[in-house]
């Protein structure tokens, strides 16, 4: 049996593959064994949520894109990738309205995790623009639900992390798009006060908003940044560009796993150093690729094997707008550690949704990527109630580590999640690593 | 689970009240929540380190464990992972015995024999199947550079760690692909309360320095290791020494 790993190939476990069509999924969850099962995506996901040790991992059902209906709305099988409907979109002048920092995931994990992107302060988050999905439940019964139909079975799927069932497909809105562009307008910020005042003062005047920060700095740069905001470029900006092209495959890869991570001290800072020192103080109306805007990481395949056989955690919180002094004092806790950290992401939040385990909150998010080893986990720990005292919480599709005992400070509505699983599936068909790390 | 930082949930101690066995579980506690499982034999000592773990805010359970009755080992391996999944087992018991009576007191040499590789076998074989059933978890052997090269002065304690030893290389190996790991740990002389009262030899070691090594493997996915680690050239040294040569080492 194969072995599956999240994103950050910490914590890998043995499961069986299951590769059915959607017919096959109700036949297949009616004989699932004690040890569960659980849907994967395309496995960005960077801990264990989309494994299952000694149990059942679905793998995507195939790729179905239906027509743009009139109302703007598309249906998609749930194994879709967010590539392939880009690229269905695109040609036809439409876009999907949140997208992470990645077109490789599903459109089942979009919804499992609730995923978020640079809109969000707009948009809200992925599940805010699902207007129905078909779920095979543990009794083998598909049920749709949505916002109005089985509104707590709805609302505990999006951000369930695969426990309630399996999502067959979703109905999804879609956005018009002049073309496959955006329009951007970058600022170099000297620290943390001020990308936090920018976004503050100017987020509400652009979609798009993300600021990318070098955590090594410290001191009066403690937090200096590159806040990069933006607008869908309409046609008559982009010059001779043809206008509605769909991106395209990764254009380099990372070909075998180094046998040592090469994410270390020195190349990490002097790539921080450089590139902060030539991003521009202030550029407006720069005309970027879609793909270059929301997936700059997308152009290099599996980009994740850098950090060699241990792997590598991603540490993404948030705390609520009023919380600004935390996110300061944890920001300096992190740039103190040195530890060795690509460029961190803080974007500022719009308020969340009805979704229990949904992570957004109206505030400030930090996304932190370090190498996996085992001294990472008191700082760790120790900014998890850091968090919980500031009335935050860390992101379920990022974790890896969290222990269970800070689950229900971090969700005050598990409750309400447990309850519905409880009503859908009392004999937890619908398992994975994390519901068994995290007690879910 | 262990989590993406080699921090288990759940331990379950085969010895349980062993100092080895016990510095393992305080090395985990110091970096957060642990179910902890002591299978030993019950009595003040099994009590004792229950108040004591419990009292660093680890939940613990005690089961009653006993080496020779290898009969009982399947269910009780069973129970202990029926109410969670077994993420580390420690393989903690052993017995030293006095080297001269071990190979002239026969009652002795089969205790030593049972105790310290027949039973080890009986549960690694249970533990081997549950971790293969749960496609995940670390199976930990404490072994012994004593059975590494197998020296006159306690030859019946070393053939039953280089049995032990190898049974457990090879469960690793049989293993692959399973989810499930073996990790064989290969301490030196260890000051321990199994050898007190004897004279430590040099590279020797304390319990909390095997405990480290051992968390630390387990984290980083390792399947044999030595403590200290300067042990594990030492060794391959003595192996290669020749017979002759060899008897006329004080060791």
């Amino acid at each position: 049996m194969p072995e599956f790993a999240g994103w950050g190939r910490t914590a890998p476990s043995v499961g069986a593959p299951v590769a059915p069509t959607a017919a096959e999924v109700p036949d297949l969850v009616r004989a699932t064994g004690r040890r569960g099962l659980i849907a994967r995506g395309l496995g960005r996901s960077y801990g264990d949520p989309a494994q299952n040790a000694g149990g059942g991992v679905l793998l995507p059902l195939p790729t179905e894109i239906g027509p743009v209906a009139a109302d703007g709305t598309v249906r998609v099988s749930a194994g879709t990738s967010l590539h392939d409907l880009i690229a269905a979109l695109l040609p036809q002048g439409r876009f999907v309205p949140v997208t992470p920092g990645t077109r490789y995931v599903t459109v089942g994990g979009a919804i499992a995790c609730d995923v978020h992107g640079k809109s969000h302060h707009v948009t809200g988050s992925f599940g805010d623009h699902v207007r129905s999905l078909d779920l095979v439940l543990a009794d083998g019964s598909t049920r749709t639900v949505g916002p109005d139909t089985d509104a707590d079975l709805f609302w505990a799927t999006v951000g369930g992390m695969g426990l309630t069932g399996v999502v067959l497909s979703a109905v999804v809105d879609t956005i018009p798009v002049e073309t496959a562009y955006a329009e951007v307008t970058t600022q170099r910020l000297a620290n943390l006060d001020e990308v936090m005042r920018a976004m503050r003062e100017g987020d509400a005047d652009f979609t798009y908003s993300v600021a990318w920060i070098d955590t090594l700095a410290r001191g009066a740069s403690l937090g200096r940044s590159v806040l990069s905001r933006g607008e869908h470029a309409a046609r008559d900006v982009i010059g001779a560009r043809e206008p509605l092209v769909p991106p395209g495959p990764p254009r380099l890869t990372v070909p075998i796993t180094p046998p040592v991570n090469l994410v270390s001290g020195p190349a990490v800072r002097a790539f921080n150093e450089a590139w902060f020192r030539k991003a521009p103080r202030h550029r407006v109306g720069e005309i970027q690729s879609l793909s270059a805007f929301f997936h700059p990481l997308d152009g290099i395949g599996g980009w994740n094997r850098a950090y060699g056989p241990h792997g590598f955690v991603q540490y993404q919180f948030v705390v609520p707008d009023d919380q600004g002094e935390a996110l300061v004092r944890i920001l300096e806790q992190i740039a103190e550690a040195r530890l060795p950290s690509f460029l961190a992401v803080l974007k500022r939040f719009g308020p969340g949704n009805d979704s229990p385990l949904s992570f957004p909150m109206a505030g400030w998010t930090l996304a932190y990527d370090v190498p996996a080893h085992p001294a990472l986990a008191p700082l760790l720990d120790s900014l998890d109630e850091q968090v919980v005292a500031a009335g935050g919480r860390v992101y379920l599709a990022k974790d890896s580590r969290l222990s269970a005992a800070m689950l229900p400070a971090m969700y005050p509505r598990l409750d309400e999640f447990r309850a519905v699983r409880e009503r859908v599936d009392p004999r937890r068909t619908f398992q994975s690593d994390l519901s068994r790390r995290l007690d879910l | 689970m262990i989590n993406a930082l080699g921090q288990p949930q759940t331990l379950l101690l085969l010895g349980g009240t062993s100092d080895i066995a016990l510095a393992i579980a305080r090395d985990w506690a110091r970096r957060g929540a642990l179910h902890v499982t002591l299978a030993a034999r019950p009595g003040p000592r099994r009590d004792a380190a229950v108040t004591e773990l419990t009292g660093l805010g680890l939940t613990v359970d005690a089961v009653d464990f006993e080496a020779h009755a290898t009969d009982t080992h399947a269910a009780l391996i069973a129970s202990v992972a029926s109410t969670r999944d077994i993420d580390v087992a420690v393989v903690a018991f052993g017995l030293l015995g006095d080297e001269e009576r071990a190979w002239q007191d026969h009652d002795l040499a089969v205790e030593l024999a049972t105790v310290n590789y027949v039973a080890p076998v009986s549960v690694g074989v249970c533990l081997a199947e549950q971790v293969k059933r749960q496609g995940h978890g670390v199976i930990v052997a404490l072994s012994s550079v004593a059975g590494e090269r197998v020296r006159r002065s306690n030859f019946v304690y070393g053939s039953t760690k280089a049995g032990m030893d190898g049974f457990y290389l090879g469960l690793g190996e049989a293993l692959r692909g399973t989810g499930g790991r073996v990790l064989v740990v290969r301490p030196g002389f260890v000051r321990t309360k199994m050898t007190e009262g004897r004279d430590a030899a040099p590279l020797s070691v304390d319990a909390e320095d095997v405990a480290a090594a051992v968390t630390k493997a387990v984290a980083n996915g390792d399947d044999l290791i030595w403590v200290p680690g300067a042990m594990r050239g030492v060794m391959s040294g003595l192996r290669h020494v020749p017979r002759a040569l060899f008897r006329k080492l004080p060791i």
